[in-house]
Parts: C-alpha cells; structure tokens; sequence
C-alpha cells in the first residue's frame, strides 16, 4: 500500500531572500529579482541581465576551508538544506538516519569550478588541474555533501533533466517514501551558472532575453512582448516525510503531495512540443495519480519561461488537459520574478505552489503589459490574488523533451 | 621571510590550521586533518609558492611539516 507522504520543511536561497516568509511575501508583491550581471565583465556579451544573487558570501554559511572545496550550487544547496531541516525542527539524534534519504537536481552542476580548472588546463598545463575538480563539478555532489553534513544515510543520488532536473528529485523522493524506502527525504535543487561560458551558451541558441537596457521588464512569460528566458540562480529544498513519522513528532505539516506526473515530448532538443501535448500528458499523469479529476485543478505554478514558443506551447498543453476548466485556473510564472534556475527551478517553484496551498493565495505574473492572443489564460497579472486553492500543480519542463508536473494539496488531517 | 615561515603560512592557509599545530614532526593527513587530495593541492601550492617541480615519487614522501621544508630546501639548493 502507498504511504500518504506530507511537507514539513522548506528552504531556500535566492535573489529574493533566504528565508520562506521573506521569500514568499516578495513574489506575493511582484518584487522584481532581475538585474545587470555584476560578476564578471559581460561587454563582449549580448546578454547582459540575470538573476543574481549579490549578497551571498560563503563565510557568512562556512568555514573558509570547507567552502573552497564547494562549487556556489553546492553552497546554495547546502544551505538550503540547513534552512529545510530547522524549518522542519526535525531532532536529527531521534529520527533513524538509515531511513533518511536525499535527492536532490541539478542541469548542470559545478559551471564555475569547470570553468576555473579549464583555464588552469590551459594556462597552466594538466599538472595544475586541482584535485578537487571532478569531485566539486559532479552534479550529484550537492546530495552527497548533504548526506555527509547532517549523516543521513538513506536513498541518495541525483537527477539530471535540464530544467526539471529538481522535479524530478521531489518526484523520485515522493515515491521513495510512498513505497516504504525511507521515512523523510531531502529533495530539492540547486543551480549557479551565471558564467561567461554558460550565458554564452544560453545566449547563443537564442534562449535568452537580451532586454539589457530593462532588466526588470525582461522576464514577461506569456506577455506579447516576451523575447527568451532570464537566467536565475539559487537552490529550493524541501522536507518530505511520511504521514504518520511527521504526525509521531508533532511536526507542522505545510502540504500533502498528492501526485506525480513525468512524460517526455519525444520530438526536439530544445523546443517545446508546439501543441503542448508532453505538458498535457504530465499533468494529467500527476492528476491521475493523485485520483482526482482535472476539475478539482485550482492553481497551475507554470514552467512559463518567458519564451516565444515555449508559453504558447504550455498554455495549449493546459487547455488539452483541462478544456473548459483551463480558464477557471489561477495560473502564475514565478520565472517573471526571479528569473529561471534551470535545475533549481522546480523545487524553488514548488516552494511558491505549497504556499499558495497553505495561505489561499496566489503570486502574481508580473510584467503583464500587452496580452499574446495565443496565450490567452489568467496567468494572474501583475497583483496576487487570495482564493481558494485546495489543488495545485507546478509544472518544470527541460531541453531534451523531459517533462515533470508535481501535484500537492491542502493539508486536511 | 624565510623557508620555513612561508611553508607554514601555506600549510595554515591551506588546511586551515593554526600556527601552533604546524610544528616539523605533524603529519598532514593524521594531525592536520588533510585528505589525500588536500596534500596533492598543497603540493600544488609549494610548486607554485616556490617555483619548483616536485615530481610525483617525491611527492609522496612530503607527509609531515618537516620534511615538506627539508624537501623545498633541498630543491632550491640551500
């Protein structure tokens, strides 16, 4: 039988703070996290704008030598997981470490420890490449790091989808606990790629707003004037645990998961299926699984990246799922406020999901300005809104064609 | 500054520790908390430090503060 598995802790590092309340109450006001990148000297560089984060320095969260063995997604990582566990007030000496487990996602991994050991390759020679290299880059390193940290034993590795990387995590450790595997996981994601290498990158498939000389109107998903993605960066944890674990201790308990829904596009490498069709079948996956209807669908926290043909595709993938019931939906893009933390963005994104589950509200899409007559849904312009919101879905969707769509609902006992 | 004054320096630096703890007969992985691919980066920074080459079979002999100093001397003829 599968166990009922319930959230009892978040974290998060990003542009808009690190703590829930904090975090929560700007997206809530549309604060705007979008800016002229300050880390590295962009003029040879078409894009010019991102998400970054100014304030974290890595002394204020570590001791000098353990962070200069840490890539910056590790750290957000690490520290996201710190504010997950004492949200959850979990006593680390009363739980069975044996059954607590860590997933968490990441695209990419350590972008600026490849980079630096790259340029040590080729301006120094091999000999100079740090020993350290592989084992800060692996994307899997994060989970590793944390299972050391706080010495949780348990299920422990990470998934690699792009954009849906994390998830995917939450998705795999929702089962984990659900068929008996371990009683709390980790799950979540972490991202830091505002490079050279990696904006050049973005920048040169076309993915990437160039609205340098506006940072804060760059990122208008399913607004007409939308021109790419901005990139975001930063890590989103949370505390999954079963039922009846988290009721024993007394824990707060912020949300149920209800379902899960994975799917693949099976068409191109990085454009979205233009009707929408993997969106369609994850979300009504997730639906299925929880085994309710698509009626009961309240709130749907986007992918919405701010591309041309990727908000399109997705709005056409909730009206194929939901029919006439799409337009009753509340639907939001937290990417118009942060910007997009690839592997970090669903776990992030799903941190907003569960507080409009929990508090009735629902952040606003900001940068609304001229509405795209093929994105024609309420994406909750500019001003969050309160209503009520027993179901909600938060969809991340990834190069490659991966689709993840995470189904939670109000906790009711 | 001499020799061993910069060794030590690099050594405190690099694996964090303090200036009493790095006396000649402390070994890098047993009393200064290193791990293996610690004192392959401290090997690192000796050659960079000092300009030298110090070739892999030697390197595995650089295990305490002592003979990392002897083994720098040596190298740089004093």
């Amino acid at each position: 039988m599968k166990r009922r598995v319930v959230v009892t802790g978040m974290g998060v590092v990003s542009v808009l703070g690190y703590d829930i309340e904090e975090f929560y109450k700007n997206l809530l006001d549309g604060k705007n996290g979008v800016s002229l990148i300050e880390r590295w000297d962009t003029t040879e560089h078409s894009v010019k704008i991102a998400g970054e984060i100014k304030d974290f320095d890595p002394a204020d969260h570590f001791e000098r030598n353990e962070y200069k063995r840490l890539d910056r997604f590790t750290q957000y990582a690490l520290v996201a997981a710190k504010s997950a566990l004492e949200d959850s007030k979990i006593n680390l000496e009363k739980v069975d470490g044996d059954r607590f487990g860590v997933i968490t996602g990441s695209g990419i991994g350590g972008m600026e420890t490849y980079q630096d050991n790259h340029k040590k390759l080729l301006e120094k020679g091999p000999r100079r490449v740090s020993p350290l290299f592989i084992p800060m880059m692996i994307p899997d390193i994060a989970a590793g790091r944390i299972s050391m940290k706080w010495n949780l034993r348990g299920p422990n590795y990470t998934t690699v989808s792009a954009c849906a990387s994390s998830g995917h995590a939450v998705g795999n450790a929702y089962r984990t606990i659900q068929y008996g595997d371990a009683d709390i996981m980790i799950a979540g994601g972490a991202e830091a790629v505002i490079t050279d290498l990696a904006i050049a990158g973005f920048s040169n498939m076309k993915a990437l707003s160039t609205r340098n000389d506006d940072p804060e109107k760059a990122s208008r998903p399913f607004d007409n004037d939308r021109d790419g993605f901005v990139m975001g960066e930063g890590a989103g944890m949370l505390i999954l645990e079963e039922y009846e674990h988290a009721v024993k201790r007394g824990a707060t308990i912020y949300a149920e998961m209800a379902g899960i829904g994975f799917s693949s596009d099976a068409k191109d490498i990085v454009a979205p299926d233009p009707e929408g069709g993997g969106a369609k079948r994850a979300m009504l996956a997730a639906i299925n699984d929880a085994g309710i209807k698509p009626e009961d669908i309240d709130h749907i926290n986007t992918h919405g990246t701010s591309t041309p043909t990727g908000d399109i595709a997705e709005t056409a993938g909730i009206k194929a799922a939901f029919g006439d019931h799409a337009s009753k939906i509340a639907i939001n893009s937290t990417k118009s406020i942060i910007g997009h933390l690839l592997g970090g963005a669903g776990a992030v994104e799903l941190i907003g999901t569960i507080k409009a589950v929990q508090t009735n509200t629902v952040h606003p899409t900001i940068n609304q300005e001229t509405p795209d007559p093929m994105c024609d849904l309420n994406y909750t312009p500019n001003k969050f809104i309160e209503r009520k919101v027993d179901y909600a879905l938060s969809n991340t969707f990834g190069f490659g064609g991966h689709n993840s769509s995470i189904l939670v609902k109000k906790f009711k006992g | 500054m001499s020799i061993e004054q910069k060794v030590n320096e690099i050594i405190m630096d690099e694996l964090g520790v303090d200036e009493a703890s790095v006396v000649p007969e402390a070994s890098f992985i047993n009393d200064l908390g290193a791990d293996s691919l610690a004192t392959v980066e401290l090997v690192m920074k000796f050659e960079d430090e000092f300009d030298i080459k110090i070739e892999e079979d030697e390197a595995e002999k650089i295990t305490t503060v002592g003979t990392a100093i002897d083994f720098i001397k040596q190298k740089l003829g004093e």
